[in-house]
């Protein structure tokens, strides 16, 4: 039975938040797909306002039960993530070289989705287990290091860098809030340093020319490089109050790459200048630190740690697509949450949006 | 109830600190974040909006030159030549009718045509080009060039495009090219390649089209007002595709192309020493530069659908029965098996009887009493119907597997077949009944369900004359990039079919015979300087005819008369060519086919000395 002290906690400001959110994402991508939509082509942000409504319906049942129940549910989802992911590698579809998507009739999703989400819950239940308040030795971290690598691998086998490493970083995040202590953490920033030739010498010859070219953009003049360039020009011409709705040229005769999905903000920030772009990155910072705050107030670690690894997800994306558009970082191919197009990335952060206000709403509950 | 983790204030607290550590740091991030935008918006803005306004910067690709084909003393058969395309930008036209106009009387372009070009483009982008009318004429080009400025939007691109230098010349080998298809696209088969690019769709063409195809490369180029590349910002150079040496040896091949023109049938020659093809016909023929100019629908229904089969390569894929030709399979079965000797004599009356079936021998009243180099020489059917009978279909089967037949050869082309060698599970799995006596007994000189390639067969004399050894014939002889880097270098790949020297030497001994000797069947493949060695074959392509039918070769309607077979290889004692002829239809394979396989031998050997 629903509580009443539930329905009193629910937490309405992170709803009206994202409502507010799924608004802004549909009205870019009517935009950046308009000139696809004048040709009599695609019906892009029809699509995305369906993928909202599931979302916000994924959203309200990951509030519905009370969020221990994934604690025990962590390890069989965690194993059922894996089998996609491996699955994925034999019965994927191939898109432009790289095996990510699993087709399951008409729709087909992102395995690799889910395992951030699992993830996040299977590394919150290790840190909450061990309730004691030392800092973590690198001895202690074997789980969560052989917890982080398999998915990792797998993912980066498809291949996918971008989410690969990105699923490092959430694992990374997660283990610096649960507190490690110094020596530990130089030995860790020293292996990193270690492992990064051997990473390179792993990655794909067209991951190592991404990389490179993103560090000298005129290496690849016309892949990287050429985005990078017409999405900076994009931005820059938006300048302080943008060209208006509709109007920006960059987007309307297509010089964007990908503008719907990956440089979606690059269209937000031609049309809407600084001030709309400083604007969706305020509504994120507050997404962020409203979910530290219920990871704060949180009644127990097992919690926190989920709300920490969450609002890691939410921060790790938001500053790797702004930073990739805005020329800072190398082109991964990592969508900006709730805003690009795409179901699956759309579903998986609104059911962890979902888990965050279970969290939000529970902080009081004692039984 | 699931049991909470209980709540502890001491870790609360440590959260607290840690998290604030985290906020800090989040807030440098997006500070860094706002900084870079403020960067590119506010101190930059002016200048990216100047540039949004003028941003004229395109794409274009540089698609790479298709590497050469040549053949094996490196003259060239297929390069590409300029073809000049007009293009038109609609967004960038100012007067359409006049525009038409003009570019119909310059440029002999229909109106008809390039309206519809511009309707069908009219959804696209309007800055895209739209191609109106490819590989225009020397004169086209000269009046459209003068006449630039009038023409506001035209531009017009070089392109290069495929050229097959001798029109026709051994395209069955090299195949053709043509637009990338959906399904090739969607299998990532060549991961490189975008739609609309052309790739190798058959023989050589599509066998190395990884290598052939080169690496594109392209350009940022700043246009002005009318669509004019006004500079380069940036350019990656494309990259050649690597070229191709064949082993055919282009005058050969046209010897073998004219010994057939006006006939349905194939000639291949090959070295029988190493598995290098020298020449590979096959008629009727078609141009491949016809596919790159683009075919309409009809001529290309016309091809595919001809009786004719252009298209077919009946050296690999044509599926004949052997006729005697596999004789010389079932002399070498019987000899190892040992079921006959080379003394002992068999004797012909003109026919054998079976049960109340009577199997003919081709010459009416028998050849008498014959060993097994006679009847090999004079082709005795009743020897090798009595020998089949000896053998059983399934050790008949056994030896024609080990001398490659039933099976691909394995050649580096596309889609050959491997042909048909029944055995007794095969009959029962594929028709539900059992084996007849009779069907051994036609089996045994090569009818039946019997069905080989003339590759097989060219592959099968070479092995007799080789001591037994298989090569896998091979028309690559090296695969090299511009700078000389190799791709690939022929090697011959071989094993061994496991039949005695002594029985190879008798076998060999007699197919001299059948082109030297008085009675011969392949007296017409006779050299005056070089000894000749062959076998003829004559297939029946009707089944039964009528007893008595006796008619003469003339009065059989065309698709009726029988194939003609010679398979010959030279000079016997140290074999330097081996050739299977086959002419569709051809009658007797003494007089259709052998006349066709002396003139090979004869010219590839005097080029040599």
């Amino acid at each position: 039975m629903l509580d009443r002290r539930l329905i009193q906690n629910f937490d309405w400001v992170l709803l009206l938040v994202l409502l507010m959110q799924a608004g802004i994402s549909i009205l870019n991508l009517y935009s950046a797909t308009y000139p696809i939509r004048e040709m009599g082509g695609s019906e892009i942000f029809l699509k995305q306002i369906y993928w909202f409504l599931i979302g916000f319906a994924v959203l309200l049942l990951a509030t519905t039960f009370n969020y221990y129940a994934l604690e025990r549910l962590a390890y069989p989802a965690y194993f059922f993530a894996i089998a996609l992911l491996i699955l994925v590698l034999f019965a994927g579809r191939v898109t432009s070289g790289s095996q990510r998507w699993l087709s399951l009739g008409p729709v087909s999703f992102q395995p690799s989705e889910l395992a951030k989400i699992v993830m996040v819950v299977v590394l919150a239940k290790f840190f909450s287990v061990r309730g004691e308040y030392k800092k973590y030795r690198l001895r202690d971290l074997w789980q969560p290091f052989i917890l982080t690598a398999i998915p990792c691998f797998l993912i980066l086998k498809e291949p996918d860098l971008g989410t690969g490493l990105f699923l490092a970083l959430i694992s990374i995040s997660m283990v610096l809030i649960a507190r490690v202590n110094w020596k530990s953490l130089v030995i860790l920033i020293g292996a990193s340093g270690l492992a990064a030739p051997l990473i390179w010498f792993g990655l794909k010859e067209y991951q190592q020319k991404r990389v490179l070219s993103f560090l000298s953009p005129e290496m690849d003049p016309l892949g990287t490089g050429y985005h990078i360039n017409q999405s900076k020009i994009a931005i820059g011409s938006g300048q302080f109050w943008g060209k208006g709705f509709l109007k920006g040229t960059q987007t309307r005769l297509h010089f964007l790459p990908e503008q719907h999905t990956d440089f979606a903000f690059s269209v937000l920030a031609e049309e809407w200048g600084l001030i709309g772009s400083v604007i969706l990155l305020l509504i994120y910072l507050f997404m962020i630190l409203w979910g530290l705050n219920i990871a704060k107030n949180s009644k127990d670690r097992f919690g926190s740690m989920i709300a920490t690894g969450i609002v890691a997800i939410i921060f790790w994306q938001v500053v790797i697509n702004v930073g990739m558009v805005t020329g800072l970082l190398p082109v991964v191919g990592i969508p900006l949450l709730l805003f690009s197009y795409g179901g699956s990335s759309l579903i998986s952060t609104m059911a962890a949006m979902g888990i965050l206000m279970n969290i939000s709403m529970r902080r009081f509950m004692f039984q | 109830m699931l049991k909470p983790s209980h709540f502890d204030p001491v870790s609360s607290e440590i959260l607290g600190k840690q998290l604030k550590v985290a906020i800090l740091f989040i807030l440098v991030v997006f500070g860094i974040l706002i900084l870079r935008l403020w960067f590119l918006q506010i101190v930059n803005g002016p200048t990216y909006r100047a540039r949004s306004e003028h941003n004229r910067i395109r794409l274009q690709d540089i698609p790479p030159f298709r590497g050469m084909i040549l053949d094996r003393n490196a003259e060239v058969l297929v390069d590409n030549r300029p073809s000049y395309d007009l293009y038109v930008i609609p967004e960038e036209i100012q007067d359409r009718s006049q525009l038409l106009n003009r570019l119909s009387s310059l440029g002999g372009l229909s109106r008809e045509t390039a309206e519809h070009l511009l309707d069908k483009a009219a959804r696209g982008y309007p800055f895209k080009p739209v191609c109106l009318k490819k590989d225009m004429s020397r004169d086209e080009l000269a009046s459209i060039e003068s006449h630039r400025f009038d023409l506001p939007g035209v531009m017009i691109y070089v392109r290069a495009q495929r050229h097959y230098f001798y029109e026709g010349l051994a395209s069955h080998v090299l195949g053709y090219v043509g637009e990338i298809s959906e399904n090739q696209l969607l299998s990532s088969q060549f991961p490189k390649n975008r739609p609309g690019d052309l790739i190798g769709k058959r023989g050589v063409e599509l066998r190395w089209q990884t290598q052939l195809n080169g690496i594109r490369g392209g350009e940022q180029v700043e246009v002005d007002a009318v669509g004019r590349k006004i500079a380069v910002v940036s350019r990656k150079a494309p990259a050649s595709g690597a070229n191709v040496c064949l082993t055919i040896d282009k005058r050969l091949q046209s010897l073998a192309e004219k010994s057939l023109q006006g006939k349905h049938g194939t000639v291949v020659a090959m070295n029988p020493s190493n598995g290098k093809i020298l020449a590979l016909a096959s008629s009727p023929s078609y141009d491949p530069n016809r596919f790159i100019k683009g075919l309409d629908e009809k001529t290309w229904q016309d091809m595919v659908s001809s009786k004719d089969f252009p298209l077919q390569n009946r050296a690999l894929t044509g599926q004949y029965p052997p006729g005697s030709v596999f004789k010389i399979v079932m002399a070498l079965a019987a000899l190892e098996e040992g079921v006959v000797t080379p003394e002992e004599e068999i004797s012909c009356n003109g026919s054998l009887s079976l049960g109340n079936a009577t199997y003919r021998c081709w010459k009416k009243h028998g050849h008498g009493r014959v060993n097994l180099h006679r009847a090999l020489v004079e082709s005795c059917d009743v020897y090798f119907y009595t020998l089949g009978r000896r053998l059983g279909v399934d050790k008949i089967a056994q030896y024609a597997r080990r001398l490659g037949l039933g099976k691909e050869t394995g050649i580096d082309l596309d889609t050959e077949k491997g042909g048909l060698i029944p055995t007794t599970q095969w009959k029962l799995k594929r028709w539900g009944i059992p084996w007849q006596q009779g069907e051994t007994v036609i089996s045994a000189i090569g009818q039946g369900f019997v069905l080989t390639t003339p590759l097989q067969m060219a592959n099968l004399i070479s092995s007799v004359f080789n001591g037994g050894r298989m090569y896998t014939p091979q028309v690559t002889e090296w695969v090299r990039k511009a700078n000389g880097e190799s791709l690939f270098e022929f090697a011959a790949i071989s094993r061994e079919a496991g039949i005695k020297p002594r029985h190879l030497a008798l076998v060999k001994n007699a197919l001299v015979g059948v082109v030297n000797q008085p009675h011969g069947t392949g007296s017409k493949a006779r050299l005056n300087d070089i000894v000749v060695a062959g076998k003829t074959g004559t297939a029946q392509v009707v089944a039964l005819r009528k007893e008595g039918a006796s008619k003469r070769e003339e009065d059989i309607p065309w698709e009726f008369r029988d194939h003609a077979w010679f398979v010959a290889i030279a000079p016997a004692s140290e074999p330097e060519i081996a050739v299977a002829v086959l002419i569709e239809h051809g009658g007797h394979g003494g007089s259709a086919a052998a006349p066709t396989a002396k003139e090979i031998i004869k010219a590839y050997l005097q080029a040599r000395s």
